[in-house]
């Protein structure tokens, strides 16, 4: 969009028209717009079929709040801090993988390089 | 008397308006924008959409609870701190996705330090959950003289020495192919989400050629990588004039035609952008935006992101973009063209 142009445009259009990220999925509706080339309407279903929510409610911060905390799919940090057990990154990653059915590059990379997983420390 | 509504110039200033005033900035935009695109013109209701929109007094607007959009962006960086932290900001202020980049933002300049962007993509996939995307520009004329090992055309062309200048945007189009694969392909093996080409075409038909060579190449060898193509203006300028993509001459393509060939080289997310004229007002300038890009809703079969930067799709050139201008932009191009993302 341009936002990197300056910080103020960022938080203007996330007020505005965003999804808010991981406020809400923002980030899950991206990843399938990024890897499938899906438009917004055919994004925001999958997403929302595969999460059990309604399309509206994955814009919801309270309700999506809730359903990353159960699906362990990532919370923000100072949420994540609330409680030792919260996904991190790479394990909310891993479980998002597999919610949508997608393959996330840094999550196969791991997983190639942990023995105990099959993979090999020379997997570049 | 009428009362009139704070709306801005391109350029960020504030102006006053009646209702009236602003229609005809709307509709005088939507008609310049229609008619240079060779588009259809905007429907009344759009433009009664846009009226409303503008027409108001609000300091912030924004879409309807429900109606949001995903949010891509070109650099997360404006932070100032180190570039994880300025990722991991970027999280928590609501990103969709975010981006690493150098400030230079250009892959030619990237190409010499590429291990150590490899080492930050993958320290930042390792600390964020949202997906983390590399991006850069073409910028091909650093492969001129004095920047790079190619004639400049710049200079070749006022001498009239136009095969001269087309051969030397050839070679530079050839080498800056090969960088953006090489740091593509060094990306991917760092665990990245995707790859960002931003302000595709900012040296005309051979830097948008050596974009679209570069993405076909890489749709090629990894098929899960996210490509977004972002453009550098709303018409591909015809320094070279000859050169084609898949048959399509590529000097001269608005919006609509710009899609056809991100799409055909196989990106995922294809990003419009409409230069601001500084001269007249936002609500102006997001009319003829709006009017130029809306033939690519109708043909996108990726993810259409709108540009709405500083100087890009009605937002204003300044440097602190006002927050009320902003969001006016933004909720038109949601609302009224149906973007699938900014």
């Amino acid at each position: 969009m341009g936002t990197g142009d300056r910080l103020g445009v960022h938080l203007a259009h996330t007020l505005a028209a965003g999804m808010t990220g991981m406020r809400a999925a923002g980030d899950l509706v991206a990843r399938m717009q990024m890897t499938r080339g899906m438009r917004l309407k055919e994004a925001k279903l999958f997403v929302a079929d595969r999460l059990g929510v309604s399309t509206r409610e994955l814009s919801d911060s309270v309700v999506m709040q809730e359903v990353r905390r159960e699906l362990g799919i990532g919370l923000l940090s100072d949420l994540e801090n609330e409680c030792v057990g919260e996904a991190s990154a790479m394990e909310a990653k891993f479980n998002i993988a597999e919610l949508l059915d997608l393959p996330i590059n840094c999550v196969a990379r791991f997983r190639g390089r942990v023995h105990s997983l099959g993979g090999s420390a020379s997997t570049p | 008397m009428s009362s009139t509504f704070l709306t801005r110039m391109g350029d960020g200033a504030a102006v006053e308006m009646t209702r009236d005033e602003i229609r005809a900035e709307i509709e005088d935009g939507a008609e310049q924008g229609a008619r240079r695109a060779k588009a259809a013109a905007l429907g009344s209701d759009e433009i009664d959409h846009l009226v409303d929109i503008f027409a108001s007094s609000a300091r912030m607007t924004g879409v309807p609870v429900g109606d949001e959009v995903v949010l891509s962006c070109d650099g997360t960086m404006d932070l100032r701190s180190g570039k994880i932290d300025a990722l991991s900001q970027a999280e928590l202020v609501g990103g969709d996705l975010c981006e690493l980049a150098l400030p230079d933002y250009s892959y030619k300049a990237v190409k010499t330090i590429v291990p150590t962007e490899q080492r930050l993509m993958q320290d930042a996939q390792y600390r964020l959950t949202i997906p983390v995307q590399y991006g850069a520009q073409a910028d091909l004329g650093r492969y001129s003289v004095p920047d790079g090992p190619v004639p400049n055309w710049s200079q070749l062309l006022p001498e009239a020495r136009v095969d001269e200048a087309r051969a030397a945007q050839e070679e530079a189009a050839f080498e800056s192919e090969a960088d953006m694969f090489r740091i593509g392909e060094a990306m991917w093996e760092a665990g990245a989400d995707g790859i960002d080409f931003d302000t595709a075409g900012a040296a005309g038909d051979a830097d948008f050629l050596a974009v679209l060579k570069t993405v076909r190449r890489l749709r090629a060898a990894f098929p899960d990588l996210s490509i977004e193509v972002g453009m550098a203006s709303e018409f591909v300028l015809g320094m070279h004039g000859e050169l084609e993509f898949e048959g399509k001459r590529l000097a001269g393509l608005w919006p609509v035609d710009q899609l056809r060939v991100v799409q055909e080289a196989g990106a995922t997310i294809f990003g419009p952008a409409v230069n601001i004229n500084t001269g007249r007002t936002v609500a102006w300038n997001v009319a003829r935006a709006t009017a130029i890009i809306k033939p690519c809703m109708d043909v996108a079969t990726i993810p259409v992101h709108v540009n709405a930067g500083m100087g890009v799709g009605g937002v204003p050139m300044n440097p602190c973009p006002p927050i009320d201008a902003v969001s006016r932009a933004s909720r038109a191009f949601v609302e009224v063209l149906r973007a699938d993302g900014l």
